[in-house]
């Protein structure tokens, strides 16, 4: 969703760039794509335990976001994820939170 | 492939040499392929008859300050023009310079750009260049947040400006935006290639030691930190920093180093809106250190510093703040 207007399908996901020779991305090829959204998963999913939720992808295509209680909302990419976070747990997703950057480094490698 | 058509936007306060510089620019062989777009405020444009070149690539948009009529106006002037130059109706130009009313602000601009479903798939942002005027400084909020987001900075009227108040007005400027090269207009030739130029070409360059910051809430720092980052993680601390704060990231930019990519990658983000990352052929110097720098609304950099680091799973001490890059000339020419 674009941050400005807030049309479906308004904006390109920075971290999923189209490739285009200079750029980087990792949205390159199948093989590349689905061991980025496997690893994307496992990161988001160190944070999102933090609020209760969980990740999942679903068919390579969009991402699964649910709540404990079941409640769940598809997402396409990581733009589009922290706002429906927001909406299913009801209060703000903040990095700088310093309960979940405290999580964070406990948790840490 | 088809070549993007990088949109450079020249923004700046009312009255701060817009146009004055955008003449000189014009004149420049480097803007020969370019086609111009110019926003003024009011019911009837005067700008566009400053510039001495006015022909079927100029347009001029008339209804009022470009960040209200952002969605409509912009975009399809720009499409337009496209569709012109596709039929051959116009040159095929190679560049598109918006020249935006000075109580714009540049973020919807931007915005419009990068996001409009088909703009976005012939034209690519180039730099943003804003003109301070050194007689009358900063001061508006408009004109602190066109400095924070500007890519190249053209200081104007040091010619009649108090020496101690530009010298003054400079270190106002690094503070805001310390990693802009910035030109002195007045005394300096206009090097139309490297202001228009590839923004990622000089990296990042000197940030000042932290100092209170003298517009109120806005401020930068930079960060540096050893080896390799984990690419996806430091995707989601962006997209979440950028969800919640976004409004008061007026700027982050900085060149990473990526587990698994030899060379650096560039990424740069003016509020919500971040541009495709950059793959950097080769280092700029020896230095292999990851850098960001942030200019930031309110937002203390020991948040940012800290949560960055437990995303990455970094140790906070990794972390090093402050004067970490290499010290820069302030003249363009130099980089």
């Amino acid at each position: 969703m674009c941050a400005l207007c807030g049309v479906l399908g308004g904006a390109g996901d920075w971290t999923d760039a189209a490739a285009r020779p200079g750029l980087f991305t990792r949205n390159v090829d199948a093989l590349q794509r689905r061991r980025e959204r496997i690893n994307r998963v496992a990161c988001a999913q160190r944070v999102l335990a933090f609020y209760g939720l969980t990740l999942s992808d679903w068919q390579g295509a969009s991402f699964l976001l649910s709540t404990q209680t079941g409640k769940t909302e598809l997402v396409d990419g990581l733009t589009h994820l922290w706002s429906a976070a927001e909406r299913l747990i009801g209060r703000p997703c903040d990095p700088l939170d310093p309960s979940l950057v405290a999580r964070l480094e406990a948790t840490g490698d | 492939m088809t070549e993007f058509i990088p949109v450079n936007l020249i923004t700046g306060f009312l009255g701060s040499g817009k146009t004055t510089l955008l003449q000189r620019l014009l004149a420049d062989p480097a803007l020969a392929d370019t086609a111009v777009l110019i926003n003024e405020f009011g019911e009837v444009g005067l700008d566009h008859h400053l510039l001495e070149r006015i022909d079927e690539t100029m347009v001029l948009l008339k209804s009022g300050c470009l960040c209200c009529t952002i969605r409509g106006e912009l975009s399809e002037a720009i499409k337009e023009l496209y569709s012109k130059r596709e039929r051959g109706l116009v040159p095929s130009f190679r560049r598109l310079v918006v020249e935006s009313t000075g109580l714009a602000d540049p973020f919807p601009i931007l915005s419009t750009v990068q996001a409009d479903p088909v703009l976005r798939h012939h034209f690519r942002l180039g730099n943003v260049i804003t003109t301070v005027d050194a007689v009358n400084g900063l001061g508006r909020p408009e004109s602190i947040k066109q400095v924070a987001v500007a890519d190249r900075l053209v200081l104007t009227k040091t010619d009649i400006a108090d020496a101690a108040a530009v010298e003054a007005l400079i270190a106002e400027l690094r503070i805001l935006n310390p990693d802009a090269p910035l030109l002195i207009a007045a005394e300096e030739k206009i090097d139309a290639a490297a202001l228009i130029g590839d923004r990622f070409r000089s990296a990042l360059r000197a940030v000042p030691a932290p100092r209170e910051a003298p517009h109120g809430s806005v401020h930068s720092f930079s960060l540096a930190f050893e080896g390799a980052l984990d690419w996806t993680m430091f995707g989601i601390w962006l997209t979440m920093l950028l969800h919640r704060h976004g409004t008061a990231v007026l700027r982050v930019k900085g060149i990473l180093n990526v587990a698994g990519t030899p060379t650096p990658v560039a990424v740069h983000g003016v509020q919500h809106l971040v541009h495709p990352p950059v793959h950097m052929a080769a280092w700029p110097e020896e230095d292999r250190r990851s850098r960001l720098v942030f200019i930031v609304d309110g937002l203390e950099r020991e948040a940012i510093e800290r949560s960055l680091a437990a995303f990455l799973g970094l140790p906070a001490s990794s972390i090093a703040t402050g004067r970490v890059l290499a010290p820069g000339d302030r003249k363009i020419a130099n980089y």
